[in-house]
């Protein structure tokens, strides 16, 4: 059979219930003066002091060895973290990337001394990454990154432009994808990955991009003959390909993929409370129904991932289905509740509405276009 | 191992002969024999109650073969009522039987009487699994007549009958019919889906115009990535309603009924859609499928009714409730 199978996520057992209990409680405490237009904000939202208590708390580097300040827990007891974390609106920011995929990466990749000096540091929710993936000419199409790192003995000589780089004005490090041999027609071979200190680099500057909401989220990252020591490649030299290929599995497989605007459903129950028509109670049930069954789908994902189980295709799947879902909840809302959408309104629908209009088309551009995305699945589904 | 033998028997004896007689409303005698010797109407009871006790995932890999065939027999709907007759202690059928659920019976001195409403192959089943209130009865064949005719959307009987029967098998409702009865249409409709998409990936694989096959086109393919999409949120949908209707939650039946409901629309869509003019005719096997789809989205429970019994619970939860009400689904 040509279908791609989603095997049932493994049954809550009483210690998940009892972590999401545990969890819900210390969400309640450390959020409870957050706006819901802060909430909104999603795992955008940036807050080095509440990272810190994540770490503290023991809910970051959750399934790493003990060794490296992880909690050798189970990736299924992480996603519930992960989605604890983004239903309540929690500003997952500062340690999201380095959580989610540095961390992951360095501990599959890393050198001992790079395991010992990064991933305790994550774990306590002290380090914050962004992703040095992107390029002005290479965007979907990563193989064609220019970027360059030349070896001149004890250093790596780094030339080039990285954009779109989350938080790289406030994080503390990137791992940059780039070329250590060869040019952008040799396409995936001889790229490699480095971990650039991006407080300390010489010859790296930083620019602001502001996106369409007026925020300033996106870096452009530019390195001319930046001086960056040896011993930070990460992995081994012309190996980046497969490297940063496992490192995006890590990016597209969690439940941020269907709930960025889930803030948006919260307000909008609040608001049809007390009115609620047919028309709202038939629209709410299918809403509910929809993510439901996303939730159920990347638990699975989550399942499979703890059998070590390649889960690309399935996350693919996810992250399609669930950008459609969270870009449709702005016009499903609309349809209810006439709302004027105001970025600086002191009322809480309209602030949220906003942001959530503002910032919901990038939901099907970050982590794989959905065009990519479909080509990847119908590639898994035999067609090319 | 059941999923073999059931494959090997629809593939003998469910050919294009069959589903046009279906078609026509003949019933099908020799295949709902062949069903009966399976064991298929016993496969959802545990093996205390003399069923098969399959595992969840056989039990929905099951009633998913049932939707990859377009099983026009009331099959599912069979299974469904002698899990319910097994819980509540009543008799099992002793042929095909039907779901139903008809709050405005009339009941009195000990008669049942009044309408229900479009019934699978009413007049050829055994017995009705029919639910008024908080009970559920065993209605024999000799219980009704029928009212008035009616036919799904694939074309198959749906008759409204006529109650009349002296109550002599009823007891306390374990759970609702129709709750059953979306339940096992949700995995009739990933089966469908799972059907239709290989077909489709067949049709696009071979079929050649501007000189190559239609599924080396990118857009081609975007529809495709679209449809496993679709056929992937159907089975988690079943699987979500399966162990929903396990714990007797109807709401979680309910998420489930509705997403496999929407992803029936969409999935036929495409799928017809990429299929070109054939897959509008009866020359090609997909109208089994689209058509089914078509009539099983709105069977048991409108998709009105379902999501206004969930919605209505979500917007009770309120905004601060709504997400722990999203995880007990």
């Amino acid at each position: 059979m040509s279908a791609i199978p989603f095997p049932a996520p493994p049954a809550d057992t009483d210690a998940v219930i009892a972590l999401r209990a545990e969890f819900r409680a210390f969400l309640d405490q450390q959020l409870k003066d957050r706006t819901p237009r802060q909430r909104s904000d999603n795992w955008y939202g940036y807050d080095r002091g509440f990272s810190r208590a994540m770490g503290q708390a023991g809910y970051l580097g959750m399934t790493w060895p003990k060794q490296y300040g992880g909690h050798e827990r189970s990736a299924f007891e992480r996603a519930v973290i992960v989605e604890e974390c983004l239903a309540a609106g929690a500003p997952v920011g500062a340690h999201w990337i380095a959580d989610r995929q540095s961390g992951p990466s360095i501990l599959k990749f890393g050198t001992e001394a790079q395991k010992q000096a990064f991933l305790p540091r994550i774990a306590s929710g002290e380090l914050s990454f962004g992703i040095g993936m992107s390029e002005p000419d290479s965007g979907s199409d990563l193989a064609a990154t220019r970027t360059k790192a030349v070896k001149d003995g004890a250093v790596y000589r780094v030339t080039g432009t990285k954009v779109w780089t989350s938080f790289a004005h406030e994080a503390d490090y990137v791992i940059l994808f780039c070329r250590t041999s060869g040019t952008p027609a040799d396409r995936h071979l001889g790229t490699s990955q480095l971990l650039i200190d991006l407080k300390n680099t010489p010859g790296l500057t930083i620019k602001p991009i502001i996106d369409l909401a007026g925020q300033h989220h996106f870096n452009e990252m530019h390195f001319e003959d930046a001086v960056v020591p040896a011993d930070m490649l990460l992995g081994e030299e012309g190996q980046g390909w497969d490297q940063v290929m496992s490192e995006l599995a890590f990016e597209r497989s969690g439940p941020e993929r269907f709930l960025s605007s889930i803030e948006l459903m919260v307000q909008l129950i609040e608001v049809l409370k007390g009115r609620d028509s047919d028309a709202a109670q038939i629209t709410v049930g299918r809403v509910t129904a929809r993510l439901a069954v996303l939730r159920r789908l990347s638990r699975s994902v989550a399942g499979m991932l703890q059998e070590h189980q390649n889960a690309n295709l399935q996350a693919a799947i996810v992250k399609d289905v669930g950008a459609l879902f969270e870009q449709a909840l702005p016009d499903i809302a609309r349809e209810l509740i006439d709302a004027e959408p105001d970025p600086r309104a002191a009322g809480t629908y309209a602030s949220v509405l906003a942001n959530i209009v503002h910032n919901s088309p990038s939901w099907s551009l970050r982590g794989g276009t959905r065009e990519i995305l479909r080509g990847i699945i119908a590639r898994g589904l035999g067609t090319r | 191992m059941l999923a073999e033998m059931i494959t090997r028997l629809f593939e003998r004896s469910l050919d294009n002969a069959a589903q046009t007689a279906a078609r026509e409303g003949q019933w099908l005698p020799a295949l709902w024999t062949e069903v009966e010797e399976m064991g298929l109407p016993l496969a959802l009871l545990t093996e205390d109650q003399g069923g098969f006790g399959l595992s969840f995932a056989e039990a929905g890999e099951t009633l998913r073969l049932l939707g990859s065939h377009a099983m026009p027999l009331p099959v599912a709907e069979t299974m469904a009522a002698n899990q319910l007759f097994a819980a509540a202690g009543l008799a099992l059928a002793e042929g095909p039987a039907g779901l139903a659920r008809a709050d405005d019976l009339t009941l009195s001195n000990g008669r049942l009487t009044g309408t229900v409403a479009r019934v699978a192959w009413g007049e050829q089943l055994d017995c009705l699994a029919l639910a008024v209130g908080d009970k559920l009865y065993r209605v024999p064949r000799s219980g009704w007549t029928v009212a008035e005719a009616g036919t799904s959307a694939n074309f198959h009987p749906r008759p409204s009958l006529a109650i009349d029967w002296a109550i002599d098998a009823e007891a306390a409702l374990p759970w609702c019919p129709l709750a059953s009865g979306a339940t096992v249409r949700a995995f009739q409709i990933a089966g469908a889906l799972e059907a239709a998409l290989e077909m489709t990936l067949n049709h696009t694989g071979t079929r050649v115009q501007f000189g190559k096959p239609l599924q080396k086109n990118q857009v081609v393919q975007h529809e495709l990535a679209k449809l496993a999409g679709e056929l992937a949120c159907a089975t988690a949908a079943a699987d979500l309603a399966g162990e929903a209707l396990a714990r007797h939650d109807v709401l979680g039946v309910a998420a489930g009924t509705l997403r496999a409901r929407e992803a029936a629309t969409a999935g036929a869509a495409i799928a017809t859609q990429m299929h070109g003019a054939i897959g509008f005719t009866r020359e090609h096997r997909l109208h089994l499928y689209t058509t089914a789809l078509w009539a099983w989205r709105d069977e048991f429970g409108g998709q009105v009714s379902w999501a206004k019994l969930l919605g209505s619970a979500a917007l009770a939860a309120g905004g601060p409730g709504y997400w722990p009400m999203v995880t007990a689904l």
